[in-house]
C-alpha cells in the first residue's frame, strides 16, 4: 500500500464556467452509467414506434370517413405518448429521488455544496438528453407511422403538411417538459414513490375531476389542466373549439414544470440530508 | 485542521449536538468517540455542510466547507459506505465524483487499486459486500488527495487484513501532515490508531485530549508487584506515602509510587522482586468510565468488564 503521495497539489485556477462544465460532465456520467436510463429510453422508443405502427396499420384503415376527416394525424401517430410519457415522468423523478433513496445525495452535496448550481447542472443534462431522445423517438414514430400507413387511408400526412412537423417535434417537447415536472417534484418530495404518484396524479386526476364539473366551468378550466394544455403542442390541426393554441398550451404546461423546479430550487438549501 | 465552535443541532425535541466545541489538529489521527446516539455522525454531517447547525460554526482549514469550490480536493469523507447507487460500477461512481471537482478521471482507477478494489472496478456497487463498500468509500475520500480526511466508522465490516491496512493508511496520511478524523466503536483498534481523542456524550464534549494523557489519568492505573518479602515491602511503601493493597494471588497493588521508585526501594532494602509491572486501564475501560453517565442506549443488566492491559 502506498499512501496518497503528497498533499493536495495546488489546484489550477479555474473559471466559474469551468466549474459548471465539470458539473455537467459529472451529471452526464451519472445519467449514462445506470441501466434505468437505458430501460426508460428503450421503453419510450418502443412505445412511440410500436403504437405508431399499430395506429397506422390497424386503426387508420378502420376509421369511418367521418372519423378520418376529424382525426388528428399526429395525435393518432403519436398514440404511444400515452405510454412513453410515463417513462419520461418516471425518469425525471428518479434522476433526483434515486439519489435520495440510495443516500448518494450526501456524496453529491458533499462534492458540490452549491446545491442550486448542482440542480441547474442536473436539470440541464436531463433536459438535453430528454429533448434529444424524445424528439428522435417522436420523429422515428411518425416516420414508422407513414411507412406503415396503407395507401389512400389518410391525407395531409406529409411532414411538410400544415402543422405536422411542429406537432411531431411538439411530442418531444411535451415529453421533455413532463420529465422536468417529474424532476421538480422529485426535488420537492425526495421520494420516488411520492414524486411519481404526484406526477401522474397531476396528469390523470384533473380530467376525471373535470367530468364532475358543470359544463361552463369545464370549458373555462379544462384547457388549462396539465395534460390538456400540454397535449396541444402535438396536435397538428386543431379541431376542439375550447382548446388552447399549441404554443399557448405548451407554455401553460411548461409553467407547471417551472413552478415545480423553482419550488425545488427554493427549498433545496434549507434541507438537511 | 477542523474547528467546531459551540455547534448545536436539534432534530425536533432531540438535542443531537449541544454546544460542542473541539479542534482536530493536522498531522495526527484524532479519534471521535461517544456512545450510540452521542452525535458523532451528526457532527460530521455538519462539518460537510450536509446538515445546517442551529447554532455555532465549524470550519475546515479556516473556511466553511460549503465555501470551497472544489471541496473534494480539501476534505475527503466517508460517512455511510452503503449510501451509493447500486446500479453503477465502482469506477463510474468515482468518475462522476472526480468530474464534479475537476479531478482527472485516471484518479478513479488509481485509488481503487490503492484500496485493493482494482479487480472490482467494473463491478456494480450493489453487489459489494460491506467491507468492499467501505473500501470504495475510502477510495472516494482519497480521490481528491485532500489534506483533511474524515471517516465515520471506517473499519465496520473490514476483514482483519483490511483493519490492519486502514490503521497503517490513516497513520501514514497523518504522518504526511494531513488532518485525520475518525469515529469508531472499536476501542482496541482506536487505541492503536489514534494519537488524540475527542469524546462526546449526549451531544456534549466529555474530553478532548491526547491518547497518552487519557490513559495516564486512569483511576484504576496501578503497579503490580510480587515479592518474597511482600509484607515488608508493603510497609515500606506505605511509609513513603504510597497506597498498597493485596491482590487475591498475593501480589501487591500499588498506587502513589512509580515503578522506578518501587524498584529502587526494593534494591536498597535488598528485596527480590518476582514481578514489577505497570497496569494501565485500557482505552475501553477509560472510555466506559468517562461515558458511563452519558450512555443513553445500554443493554439491561450487563456490566462489561475488560482485563487491564499490561504496559
Ligand atoms: N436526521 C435525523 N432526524 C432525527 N433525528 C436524528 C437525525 N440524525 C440523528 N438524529 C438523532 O440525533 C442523535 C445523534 O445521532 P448520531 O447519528 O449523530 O449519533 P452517533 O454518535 O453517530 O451514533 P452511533 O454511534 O450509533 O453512530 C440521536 O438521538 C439520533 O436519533
Ligand atoms: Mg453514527
Amino acid at each position: 500500500m502506498t499512501a496518497a503521495t503528497v498533499l493536495a497539489p495546488p489546484s489550477a485556477p479555474t473559471t466559474r464556467r469551468g466549474d459548471f462544465g465539470n458539473l455537467l460532465r459529472a451529471e452526464f456520467i451519472k445519467l449514462r452509467t445506470v441501466r434505468s436510463t437505458y430501460w426508460t429510453l428503450l421503453i419510450a422508443f418502443a412505445a412511440n414506434i410500436g403504437f405508431a405502427v399499430l395506429a397506422a396499420s390497424v386503426i387508420a384503415p378502420r376509421l369511418s370517413a367521418h372519423d378520418r376527416a376529424q382525426v388528428d394525424v399526429v395525435q393518432l401517430a403519436l398514440a404511444g405518448i400515452h405510454l412513453s410519457q410515463i417513462a419520461y415522468g418516471v425518469l425525471g423523478a428518479l434522476v433526483v429521488t434515486g439519489e435520495y433513496g440510495s443516500g448518494m445525495i450526501r456524496a453529491t452535496f458533499a462534492a458540490v455544496p452549491r446545491r442550486r448550481v448542482l440542480l441547474a447542472a442536473k436539470a440541464t443534462v436531463f433536459t438535453g438528453v430528454t429533448l434529444v431522445t424524445a424528439t428522435a423517438s417522436t420523429f422515428a414514430a411518425y416516420l414508422a407511422f407513414q411507412a406503415a400507413l396503407p395507401a389512400n387511408t389518410l391525407s395531409g400526412t406529409a411532414l411538410s403538411a400544415p402543422g405536422i412537423a411542429r406537432a411531431v417535434a411538439g411530442g418531444g417537447l411535451y415529453l421533455t417538459a413532463l420529465g422536468l415536472l417529474g424532476f421538480g417534484l422529485g426535488v420537492i418530495l425526495r421520494s420516488s414513490a411520492g414524486a411519481i404518484a404526484t406526477v401522474f396524479g397531476l396528469l390523470f386526476v384533473p380530467p376525471l375531476l373535470l367530468d364532475l364539473l358543470p359544463g361552463g366551468w369545464k370549458n373555462d378550466v379544462g384547457p388549462y389542466i396539465p395534460m390538456e394544455a400540454g397535449n396541444q403542442v402535438y396536435v397538428a390541426v386543431q379541431h376542439e373549439a375550447v382548446a388552447l393554441a399549441p404554443w399557448t398550451g405548451f407554455a401553460v404546461f411548461c409553467a407547471y414544470a417551472a413552478v415545480a423546479v423553482a419550488t425545488g430550487l427554493a427549498v433545496i438549501n434549507r434541507r438537511d440530508v | 485542521m477542523i474547528e467546531a465552535v459551540t455547534l448545536t443541532k436539534h432534530y425536533g425535541a432531540v438535542k443531537a449536538v449541544d454546544g460542542l466545541s473541539f479542534t482536530v489538529p493536522s498531522g495526527t489521527v484524532t479519534g471521535f468517540l461517544g456512545p450510540n446516539g452521542a452525535g458523532k455522525s451528526t457532527t460530521m454531517r455538519m462539518i460537510l455542510g450536509l446538515d445546517t447547525p442551529d447554532a455555532g460554526t465549524v470550519t475546515v482549514n479556516g473556511r466553511r466547507y460549503a465555501g470551497y469550490r472544489r471541496p473534494l480536493r480539501e476534505v475527503g469523507a466517508l460517512l455511510d459506505a452503503k449510501a451509493v447507487a447500486g446500479g453503477r460500477s465502482a469506477r463510474n461512481h468515482l468518475r462522476w465524483l472526480a468530474a464534479s471537482n475537476g479531478i482527472p478521471a485516471a484518479r478513479a482507477d488509481e485509488v481503487l487499486r490503492q484500496v485493493g478494489l482494482g479487480s472490482a472496478a467494473g463491478k456494480l456497487v450493489g453487489g459489494f459486500s460491506l467491507g468492499m463498500a467501505q473500501r470504495l468509500g475510502i477510495a472516494a475520500a482519497l480521490l481528491g488527495d485532500p489534506p483533511v480526511l474524515m471517516f465515520d466508522e471506517p473499519v465496520n465490516g473490514l476483514d482483519p487484513e483490511g483493519v490492519a491496512w486502514i490503521r497503517t493508511l490513516l497513520k501514514a496520511l497523518a504522518a504526511e501532515g494531513r488532518t485525520v478524523f475518525l469515529s469508531s466503536h472499536l476501542m482496541s483498534e482506536m487505541a492503536l490508531t489514534a494519537d488524540r481523542l475527542v469524546i462526546i456524550g449526549r451531544g456534549r464534549l466529555i474530553a478532548q485530549t491526547s491518547m497518552a494523557d487519557l490513559l495516564a489519568e486512569g483511576t484504576g492505573n496501578h503497579i503490580r508487584v510480587r515479592a518474597a518479602e511482600a509484607a515488608e515491602l508493603a510497609t515500606a511503601l506505605t511509609g513513603r506515602g504510597a497506597r498498597v493493597t493485596t491482590e487475591p494471588d498475593g501480589a501487591l497493588r500499588v498506587t502513589g509510587a512509580t515503578a522506578d521508585e518501587i524498584g529502587e526501594l526494593a534494591r536498597v532494602r535488598g528485596f527480590g522482586l518476582a514481578e514489577l509491572a505497570e497496569q494501565q486501564m485500557s482505552l475501553e475501560q477509560r472510555y466506559m468510565e468517562l461515558t458511563h453517565d452519558a450512555a443513553e442506549y445500554t443493554a439491561a443488566g450487563t456490566a462489561p468488564t475488560a482485563a487491564l492491559s499490561t504496559k
